[in-house]
């Protein structure tokens, strides 16, 4: 217990300090002191307080964004109970896509919350059916048959997201801006958007984690302790795609999030899945944020993009798990 | 003793004609490379024009179609043998370079060179083939662990590279100018549109080169499809033929998307059906490339004179591999033990 409470107060203090950072850093830097007196409401001169204006959504947006793929990649990897569950390997990102360009090309959808259902409506589906796939035969979902299943289902649904997109010039413009994965224009409109979803992703995640916990136990297992695991990996997956599809909508694909940090938390905590969770949107809001600054800092004047960096940072971790674990668990 | 040389003959027999009739449709799609699109031309007045006996129609033939079809052969042929190759060395029908990220791995360098250091034809194939081997390479290597290479880790650490390596192409595409983000998209997908003469030359030369050495190869990739084991007891040095395959693969993969983009689902599609055709324990490695490129010139064809929009012929492969790709995963999932 101790060290869950010192770690609690380390995150928190990491946070809040990268969060201070968020609103310091960046094409303009504004000074320490200049932020505490935006914040006491003190006079400012123009370009300042609107530049701070800009970076507060910014930051709070990347909070919850870094909060919802860490818990979804948390829930994925418990009921698929599979290491390497992510939504970028998964390929659900590329399914949030397809169905998100359909939308712009087909149905000519502008509002932010057409975005979200499409892209959460896409992200299940592709979920469904490479899990499905991938869970076909004796030895159920390993790591290889969901990678593979992921990474070839891509392949195939970017063959469908070009053939509808490179006909069109508008739609191929705003597309390649949304594919890099930018919390860049966050607004307080996007962060009312995605908080609904959030909460209730995260309700239903705890709700369901003593059973998540059993779940990790084995099948068989589970099921003589009382829990119904088929419907616990249905509602699992419901919170999961519902928290990674309404991010991607709004911010597009940020991968690894959801890869990296349940790792990071279980190496120190252990594998209690409320513990993992709750550390889950602590750990994620703080390396989407970190990451966003390092971005911002790295291209320095231009700014480059969150979801570049995070895949960037992403992929070594995803290479060092699969490194680690035993030939005969893949 | 006779009636097993009878059964051998005979099967021997139906090689060579199912191998005829492959060349026989790779021929003949070339041909009609030539003939159809916005003019048509007969087959005998494109030969006179190739041999400049008319001159009417020689801008279309020689000048936009004649490149176009040599590069979609070629392309074809190479991804279709990379295909083969490294789906056999990892023991995966899914491990072609398309799937492990040395595909990605070398559009990304050709796109970096064409967009941010604004290099064109050989300059790119170069930096794609140093990348790109640079990549398999670091893929291979981080795939042995304490000395032990694993087949699958390789195929797991290629897929996150792949991931990786997307997000900084679609990086470098946002920050291209609005009038070179079409093209670049278009050669993304894996296009022939606007190829040009120059680059051809050189670009088949280094195939045949490859091809050439490949098939003196082959009698070792032979050895490797009967088993790891058997061919070590044979006295192979398993890890040098190893690196040498994967070395021809990726040069055969990055030489053909510096030229062409990469054109979707031709790596992994080839070898297969290869297999499946000859169904043999024989090296399939020549069936696998002229398959490949019956497969690119038919999709570029169907690109140019079936639709209203003229798609990238990388847009139709991957539609098309689409349905395959998916039934060979729930086959593998299934069967596999």
């Amino acid at each position: 217990m101790k060290k869950i409470t010192i770690f609690t107060i380390i995150c928190i203090t990491i946070l809040s300090i990268i969060a201070m950072l968020s609103l310091v850093v960046g094409v303009k830097i504004i000074p320490f002191s200049k932020v505490i007196a935006y914040m006491n409401h003190n006079d400012l001169d123009s370009i300042t307080s609107a530049i701070i204006t800009k970076r507060i959504p910014r930051t709070i947006f990347g909070i919850l964004a870094g909060a919802s793929l860490a818990t979804s990649g948390a829930l994925m990897q418990s009921i698929t109970r599979n290491p390497i569950a992510d939504p970028s390997i998964l390929g659900v990102n590329t399914g949030a896509s397809l169905f998100v360009v359909i939308g712009l090309a087909f149905f000519n959808i502008t509002s932010a919350n057409q975005y979200i259902w499409l892209s959460i409506v896409g992200a299940w589906l592709t979920a469904f059916f490479v899990y499905a796939i991938a869970s076909m035969g004796k030895q159920g979902a390993t790591p290889l048959k969901l990678a593979l299943s992921g990474s070839a289902i891509s392949i195939a649904l970017g063959s469908f997201v070009s053939t509808i997109m490179l006909p069109n010039n508008q739609i191929m413009n705003s597309f390649r801006f949304w594919q890099v994965g930018s919390i860049g224009g966050a607004s307080m409109e996007s962060i009312k958007l995605l908080l609904p979803f959030f909460i209730i992703g995260f309700i239903l995640s705890i709700l369901i984690s003593q059973s998540l916990d059993n779940l990790a136990l084995g099948d068989e297992l589970a099921t003589s302790l009382g829990t119904n695991t088929l419907l616990i990996r249905i509602l699992g997956a419901f919170a999961g795609v519902l928290l990674c599809g309404a991010t991607t909508a709004l911010a597009g694909p940020i991968g690894f999030i959801g890869l990296m940090v349940p790792h990071i938390i279980r190496s120190i905590l252990g594998n209690n899945m409320k513990v993992v969770l709750v550390f889950s949107v602590l750990i994620g809001a703080i390396i989407l944020l970190g990451s966003d600054i390092i971005g911002r800092v790295i291209g320095y004047p231009s700014e480059t993009e969150v979801g570049i960096v995070t895949a960037i940072l992403g992929a070594p971790v995803f290479i060092t798990i699969i490194r680690h674990t035993k030939v005969n668990a893949l | 003793m006779n009636k097993q040389l009878n059964s051998y003959k005979t099967r021997l027999h139906t090689y060579r004609i199912k191998r005829a009739i492959l060349i026989l449709l790779v021929a003949s799609a070339a041909i009609l490379a030539l003939c159809i699109g916005n003019t048509n031309y007969s087959p005998l007045y494109v030969i006179k024009v190739l041999l400049k006996i008319e001159s009417k129609g020689s801008f279309t033939i020689n000048t936009l179609r004649l490149p176009r079809m040599l590069a979609g052969l070629a392309a074809g042929f190479a991804l279709g043998m990379a295909g083969y190759i490294f789906q056999t060395l990892l023991r995966n029908p899914l491990a072609s370079p398309d799937v492990i990220g040395v595909s990605a791995g070398t559009s990304t360098a050709a796109v970096f060179s064409i967009l941010v250091l604004g290099f064109q034809g050989p300059f790119v194939s170069v930096i794609a083939i140093a990348i790109g081997l640079a990549i398999a390479f670091t893929i291979y290597f981080l795939s042995k662990v304490h000395g032990h290479f694993s087949h699958i880790k390789m195929i797991l650490i290629g897929i996150g590279f792949q991931a990786m390596l997307t997000a900084m192409t679609n990086y470098l595409l946002t920050r291209s100018a609005e009038f070179d983000v079409a093209s670049t998209l278009q050669w993304l997908s894996g296009s022939l549109n606007g190829i040009m003469m120059d680059n051809i030359p050189w670009y088949l030369f280094s195939i045949l080169t490859l091809f050439l050495i490949l098939l003196m190869l082959n009698p070792n990739l032979e050895l490797i499809i009967l088993g790891d084991e058997l061919s070590k007891s044979l006295g192979m040095q398993l890890n040098k033929v190893f690196n040498l395959f994967i070395i021809i693969g990726v040069l055969l993969v990055a030489l053909t998307t510096a030229i062409t983009g990469p054109i979707a689902s031709v790596a992994f599609l080839s070898g297969p059906i290869a297999v499946r055709i000859f169904h043999n324990n024989r090296s399939n490695l020549v069936t696998a490339g002229l398959i490949g490129s019956f497969i690119v010139l038919s999709a570029d064809l169907l690109a140019n004179n079936v639709f209203s929009v003229h798609y990238p012929v990388g847009v139709i492969t991957g539609i098309l591999g689409a349905p395959y790709l998916i039934l060979l995963l729930i086959t593998i999932s299934k069967g596999r033990k």
